[in-house]
């Protein structure tokens, strides 16, 4: 594992630390691996969706709930907070100004921050017909899915809140740009996971 | 079942002076109650008198600075282990009392209420696995891998120790349930709906849910850190193809673990969520399906079983190899094997609930499934008969567990194949035929192999020899328990007799389960053994010092070193010319000789020790404690203790120290010189006082 | 072109093809022209065509020797996840035919 450049997103480490290239590479690989662990985690709660999806006992129903409107705002939410995120990686690997770097970061957090209150505003709404998760399966599976994957995006942005310290404190150095590729990664996945989410949850849901 | 009144509900949550065993055993002196207290009592005066001594020799500050602050992957390693066997005396004694009450109880109320055997039954699987099992195997890894495969340490040494004080919090929330309420009845795989709380209303499913959560997030990232350790930090030239065959059982051990312990995780939590919110996932009523839970949990259940199997095999490859004193037969065939083992493990879950009601074809599908798992299984019995097969075999104690072992575990695969056979399993599921049948499999399959284990590389990693006549002795119980406490339950399990019964009403089983529980008093009897061989050869270690560090005639570079290893392992990282380096150069003429002093040193780093992970794995603990009586202010200030600990870690610098070349130099070169002063011993005299760690060339 | 370049651009056409299958995806629910299992068909394809975009585009994995073992990784996660599901709704629809037949 010597190639010149780091495969993920070709991080430049410059000679800024104490940690080399190689341990970088490891420190990605193994971002990696808890990923794909994280990734099983979902895979199961869609797979009790996919099983609890006709279990409405009586009440609210898919169709009744999900609206393609907020679901469509949202995905293009979380889609371009994806994109700046990828924007950001691109200014931190090629040092430009620390100002671009914190702009695409900003943009980031405040595009999973709208995302966040207009998923809880669904979940609001969903509240206000007594469309609760104690109501049937089908919505305590829908509320552990997608409020996951809520809770994923608000540790995401918790986290790209630190990171935004951590560069304010120690500037560029290779630990920060290790992490910050990290919290990339977790962003980008968290992506991945909401087009199975909405494929399967909101679009199916408004199948026929 | 307690039924206390809250005392103080605003600080307390739920707690009443009726959860406390001594309370209990104040108003209704039972045996059983009296039981129950004494196993509290037992709690905390050990926890005292453990405190005490440390106080008494002033060894706290030593303890907290050289142990569990430590990043160094071979004291976590030992902390494991000494976790587990904490664990195991008690498992083991509770199945002890278990044994007693069914040998008692026939036609009879026995000595212990239904909830009491109910507990002991829980507890003991829950702690079996995740507190005996998978410490002891996650501990023995963590020592032996970074050695086998030249590294300095873990890919990731923090999240190492965090890991290990998940574990550790975790057990001490089960050794909590001993002292502060109860704990689930629900057996180890704490089924639904009986464990939802309109059926289980206490505290003892909620300890269940944490400690079992904890230990499985505490088992990802021990997962998820070999398997990155394997991938990243081979030594140079080592590739795959080249590792010990315990590195490649780590290996699908640690995949098995990265994929295979989020379904309990999910499991675990949405049991949780339906008994704290309210929700339905596996409630009888508005759409709940508890199968679902069934199917989960054996969707991390079946690759548990190979996640607690595999390292043994590993072992038992290091030692029949050594111990025959040739090369493992079929190298190739054994890695395909493991392999195929780990993929096919996730293929199987079913054959765990065959009798749910799904359709025959899906039984009959799992079935063959499971039927070819014994495939590669069977490959890898013929792999290490042909290792002995003309070799030069030594009968010591790890030879003597891995022979035992073959012969067992084919016993009880074959009774495996018969519970695959879908008819068949109807007819014994949920009998003793499974108890028996997953201990004859466990027992060989895990614990010989972790005890040979120990016995093989404790010289490794203390410097000195394990006492040889203890270790026969032990083993001897082990075996004869086994048989003896296990086999009658065959016969009692294909009679129909249930597993978790408390009272028998079949005059006809008296015998059997007089037979079995001679045999709990056996092993009972093998794991006193084990602590007197540990008291004698602590006591003569003067006698068995093996500091040049090769006292087996070693194939893998963990016998390179010296014994126990520097805390950077290797002066110099080796290169790595062939599958058994160290042996190949140890013995073959014209190879460099192992024990010459390398051309020049370097600076090495390595990470200081941490707080911040005690901090966060006994603050989970907390948490889980929080949740348990319902003291949520309790659980907030954990979770943000742990959510600081882990911020004010990534705003650390300066978490590295480095040791300079010229101390390694000293160290190192000392060691060579006294490594030339040491007599080398043959083989055959490698349990006898003249071996101080040095082999003897035989051309 | 410059590194730099070279990579906005790949971004940008994550972004883009994942937009437009996006915008399919939500089109063929939003105004259906098939029946039922024929849509959900198409919106899981194009999910996993998106999915397999944002694998390539957002976190670089490809055939190159690079990032084998992240490729190999998230293969082998692939399989043990469809094992999982398909295996979790196989397993249980069958269980709910039988219960509810």
């Amino acid at each position: 594992m010597s190639e010149p450049e780091l495969s993920h997103a070709g991080l430049n480490l410059g000679d800024t630390g104490e940690l080399t290239q190689d341990q970088a590479e490891n420190a990605i690989f193994g971002f990696w691996i808890f990923l794909m662990s994280d990734a099983v985690i979902f895979a199961l709660l869609f797979a009790t969706y996919g099983t609890m999806i006709a279990s409405t006992v009586g009440g609210p129903t898919p169709a009744s709930e999900f609206k393609l409107l907020p679901a469509f705002v949202e995905t293009l939410l979380l889609l371009t907070s994806s994109a700046t995120f990828g924007r950001a990686t691109i200014a931190m690997k090629y040092d430009e100004p620390r100002r671009v770097l914190f702009g695409w970061l900003g943009a980031t957090l405040g595009l999973g921050l709208v995302f966040l209150a207009l998923e809880a505003n669904d979940f609001a709404t969903m509240f206000a017909h007594c469309a609760y998760p104690m109501r049937s399966g089908f919505l305590s599976s829908f509320f552990a899915l997608v409020g996951l994957h809520g809770l994923h995006v608000a540790v995401a942005c918790f986290w790209l809140v630190v990171m935004v310290g951590q560069v304010c404190a120690y500037g560029l150095d290779a630990r920060v740009r290790i992490n910050l590729l990290r919290l990339g990664l977790f962003w980008h996945l968290l992506d991945i996971v909401w087009i199975a989410i909405f494929s399967v949850v909101y679009l199916q849901g408004n199948i026929g | 079942m307690t039924v206390s009144v809250p005392l103080w509900p605003a600080v307390l949550g739920r707690f009443g002076w009726q959860d406390l065993p001594f309370v209990r055993v104040w108003e209704n002196p039972t045996i059983s109650e009296i039981i129950g207290a004494f196993a509290g009592a037992l709690v905390v005066v050990g926890a005292v008198v453990v405190a005490a001594l440390l106080t008494r020799y002033g060894k706290w500050r030593y303890l907290w600075t050289e142990w569990l602050t430590s990043l160094d992957h071979k004291k976590i390693g030992i902390m494991y282990i000494v976790v587990a066997f904490v664990m195991l005396s008690r498992a083991l004694v509770e199945a002890v009392l278990m044994r007693m009450q069914q040998a008692v109880a026939i036609e009879n109320p026995g000595f212990l209420t239904p909830d009491h055997f109910g507990q002991l039954f829980s507890t003991h699987g829950s702690i079996m696995i995740f507190f005996m099992a998978m410490p002891f195997l996650t501990g023995m890894i963590n020592y032996v891998l970074p050695l086998q495969i030249g590294a300095r340490d873990m890919a990731f040494p923090w999240a190492n120790s965090i890991a290990l004080w998940l574990t550790i919090g975790a057990a001490g929330l089960m050794m909590a349930s001993l002292v502060v309420g109860e704990f689930s009845t629900g057996g180890w795989s704490g089924y639904p709906p009986y464990t939802e709380r309109a059926f289980s209303p206490g505290v003892g499913v909620d300890y269940w849910i944490w400690a079992v959560t904890l230990g499985s997030i505490g088992s990802t990232m021990a997962g998820i850190n070999i398997a990155c350790t394997v991938y990243k930090l081979r030594a140079p030239g080592m590739r795959f193809m080249r590792m010990q065959m315990f590195a490649w059982t780590s290996l699908c051990t640690s995949i098995l673990m990265i994929f295979a312990m989020p379904p309990l995780t999910v499991a675990t939590l949405l049991l949780a969520l339906d008994r704290y919110l309210g929700f339905h996932f596996f409630t009888n009523d508005l759409g709940g399906n508890m199968m679902n839970y069934a199917n989960m949990f054996w969707l991390f259940g079946h690759p548990e079983v190979y996640i607690l199997i595999l390292p043994a095999f590993g072992v038992y490859s290091e030692v029949v190899s050594t111990f025959s004193t040739k090369d493992l037969y079929g190298y190739t065939s054994l890695v395909i094997a493991t392999m195929a083992i780990a993929v096919l493990s996730f293929t199987v879950w079913v054959h765990h609930f065959f009798t749910m009601g799904q359709s025959a074809n899906v039984n009959a599908a799992f079935g063959i499934a499971t039927m070819t798992i014994g495939v590669p299984t069977g490959v890898k019995i013929y792999d290490w008969i042909w290792t002995m097969f003309r070799g030069e075999v030594r009968f010591t104690v790890p030879m003597l567990y891995a022979l035992a072992f073959m012969m067992t575990f084919v016993l009880g695969g074959f009774t495996g194949i018969i519970l695959a056979m879908p008819p068949l399993d109807y007819l014994v599921h949920n009998t003793l035929f499974l108890v028996a049948h997953f201990h004859n499999m466990l027992i060989p399959g895990l614990l010989y192999g972790m005890l040979a284990g120990y016995y093989y590389w404790f010289p490794k990693a203390f410097g000195f020899r394990l006492n040889e006549r203890w270790g026969r002795i032990a083993f001897t119980c082990w075996v004869v328990g086994f048989y003896l406490a296990f086999f009658p339950l065959y016969v009692l399990g294909a009679s129909g007799m249930a597993r978790r019964t408390q009272a028998i009403f079949e005059p006809s089983f008296r015998p059997w389960l007089y037979v079995a529980g001679v045999g709990a008093f056996i092993l009972l009897a093998a794991l006193t053994s084990l602590g007197i061989q540990l008291w004698v050869s602590i006591r003569d270690r003067a006698k068995t010092q093996v500091e040049a560090g090769d006292p087996w005639d070693g194939r893998g570079l963990e016998w390179s070193v010296s014994a126990p290893p520097p805390e950077y392992n290797f002066a110099v990282l080796p290169l790595i010319d062939g599958r058994n380096p160290f042996y190949d150069h140890k013995h073959d003429e014209g190879q460099p000789d192992p024990y010459a002093s390398p051309a020049a040193y370097e600076d090495i780093v390595l990470p200081r020790g941490s707080a911040t992970s005690v901090v966060i794995g006994l603050a989970a603990a907390v948490a889980g404690f929080g949740l348990i009586w319902e003291i949520w202010g309790l659980t907030i200030v954990a979770l943000q203790v742990i959510v600081a600990a882990v911020v004010l870690r990534s705003f650390g610098r300066d978490q590295h120290r480095t040791i300079p070349a010229a101390e390694v130099a000293r160290a190192h070169e000392a060691w060579l010189t006294r490594v030339r002063a040491t007599p080398a011993v043959p083989r055959q005299l490698e349990t006898a006082a003249v071996n101080r760690g040095l082999a003897e060339i035989v051309a | 072109m410059s590194d730099r370049t070279r990579e906005l651009r790949t971004y940008a056409i994550g972004y883009g093809l994942s937009l437009v299958l996006t915008v399919a995806a939500f089109a063929m629910v939003r105004w259906p022209s098939f029946g039922a299992r024929a849509i959900f068909g198409i919106v899981l394809a194009l999910g996993l065509i998106q999915m397999a975009v944002q694998f390539r585009c957002f976190l670089h994995i490809s055939f190159k020797r690079s990032s084998r073992h992240d490729l190999q990784l998230i293969l082998f996660s692939a399989l043990i996840i469809a094992l999982m599901v398909s295996g979790t709704l196989v397993i249980l629809f069958n269980l709910r035919g039988r219960m509810m037949g």
